[in-house]
């Protein structure tokens, strides 16, 4: 299994609102083999982001294990699981951030660079990206910064599908995208199950979701019952 | 894998009040790690002890220096101390004046540092100089020009060059970008992160910052009243913060 998730629970304590502890998770489990999509499905603030979240690393799990290729991110340290993120785990988010002033295709670049792609070959994958992506030639030079909100979501996409990650991470992929685009990005992601990659995706879209999901999993049922 | 820098319960006291207490963590080859509190919480005290510009009351630093390994740097004598300083640290100060020699000129405060090392060629070090500030965005026809002819940004970019010039390994940052105004700030947070990751280098950066650090660093110290209250990779403290202090600081910075 590309990623195994056991008995993870989350809880937030807030200590500048009187130290409440809110349990959001408990007793999640789920795993993904390769070339496997599971799609997490449940209402809003059902915990799809939070469990995805957990997974990179992001949010500290308050027990459980998360294993992600070799590594239990829930006890790593943070140069193991930055070393995981490079080269193994990839995470499509529904925000670009970036540092200003970075011309596009050095953004979208970047990923490859960092496991030591020379700079040609890198730019010329970030290239195919962004033509397969329809943002204009225009613009690679440019910073994604001051994109259009469509545009800046493909330039995430170019870039989280940079690098041939064997697991993923997909937070709403196909959101704010045409008709034309978003079947770009389902095909990105068939050639990625067909290589062999582990995906976990939120799809709000629901015939994305039916096309690429081999299976659901409703995060409902890891939220704890809510005491009035 | 042999931590670059080891840091063993480092406390420091001014009087009865704590600079900083029992802090420990180990810096691996290519890491950059933030330091983060608000004014007073002990961070420039411990990168000052950490650099070695004054001796901490308890603990240990160690070093992993080329020739004999990891060497505790406090008990070292002062000549090699100075050596380590001049060879594989570099130490990037807030305000460029304290970095740099105000009345040499640009080409000469870059070339002072080769020749603390034994450059000796005045043509190389010209070139090398020159080569230097290209890297750090200065136009090559001011390199006769003293640096009080020059911007902040200027200034700060002329000290990173300075610092970098001899390929140190370790490079200590207090405040990199105070003081500048963020059009300046995001050039430098490029140049820097290109820096950092073309020569592989160790950082360890003080701010108070938050923005700064995301950029920036790889791992996170969240540093009050002298003590460590949090660590962690930097986008999980900022994103999930466990204590009291980092939500505190977090929720506090202004949106724009």
């Amino acid at each position: 299994m590309m990623i195994r998730i056991e008995n993870v629970s989350k809880t937030f304590t807030l200590h500048n609102q009187g130290g409440a502890v809110i349990e959001v998770m408990r007793d999640a489990n789920l795993t993904v083999g390769a070339g496997e999509c599971v799609a997490l499905t449940g209402s809003s603030g059902a915990g799809k982001s939070t469990l995805m979240r957990m997974i990179y690393g992001n949010y500290l799990a308050a027990s459980g294990r998360i294993v992600v290729g070799e590594v239990d991110v829930a006890r790593a340290e943070p140069r193991e699981i930055l070393e995981l993120r490079r080269h193994t785990l990839g995470y499509v988010s529904q925000f670009l951030r970036v540092v200003p002033r970075v011309p596009t295709l050095d953004v979208v670049a970047e990923p490859l660079r960092a496991v030591g792609v020379p700079g040609n070959a890198a730019r010329a994958r970030a290239e195919e990206l962004l033509a397969r992506l329809n943002i204009p030639e225009t613009l690679w030079g440019l910073s994604p910064t001051t994109f259009s909100g469509g545009e800046q979501q493909r330039v995430n996409i170019a870039r989280g599908f940079a690098h041939e990650y064997p697991a993923m991470l997909l937070d709403e992929p196909t959101a704010s995208l045409d008709a034309v685009n978003r079947a770009t990005v389902l095909s990105l992601i068939e050639e990625a199950k067909a290589r062999g990659a582990a995906i976990v995706g939120i799809f709000h879209d629901e015939a994305a979701r039916d096309r690429v999901a081999d299976r659901q999993i409703d995060v409902s049922n890891f939220t704890p019952a809510r005491v009035a | 894998m042999t931590p670059l820098l080891s840091v063993k319960n480092v406390t420091k006291m001014y009087g009865d009040r704590i600079g900083c207490a029992d802090v420990s963590f180990d810096l691996y080859p290519g890491e950059v790690m933030g330091i983060v509190g608000e004014s007073g919480s002990g961070k420039s005290t411990l990168l000052a002890a950490l650099a070695g510009h004054h001796a901490p009351d308890r603990g240990e630093v160690h070093f992993d220096t080329r020739a004999e390994g990891l060497r505790d740097t406090l008990t070292m004598r002062e000549p090699e101390r100075r050596m380590l300083a001049r060879t594989d640290w570099a130490f990037v100060h807030q305000n460029p004046r304290d970095g740099l020699r105000m009345s040499v000129s640009a080409g000469g405060n870059v070339g002072e540092r080769l020749m603390a090392v034994g450059a000796r060629n005045y043509g190389d070090i010209r070139d090398t100089a020159t080569d230097w500030l290209g890297r750090v965005e200065i136009n090559a026809d001011r390199i006769d020009d003293r640096p009080r002819a020059f911007s902040g940004g200027m200034q700060q970019r002329l000290q990173i060059a300075r610092n970098l010039v001899t390929g140190p390994r370790l490079v200590f940052m207090d405040e990199p970008t105070g003081g500048l105004d963020v059009s300046v700030q995001a050039r430098l947070l490029d140049l820097l992160r290109g820096l950092v990751r073309e020569m592989g280098l160790s950082a360890i950066i003080v701010t108070h910052d938050l923005a700064v650090v995301r950029l920036l660093a790889d791992r996170l110290m969240v540093m009050k009243s002298g003590h460590v209250v949090e660590s962690g990779l930097t986008d999980q403290v900022l994103d999930d913060p466990q204590h009291g202090y980092t939500q505190l600081l977090v929720s506090s910075v202004l949106q724009v």
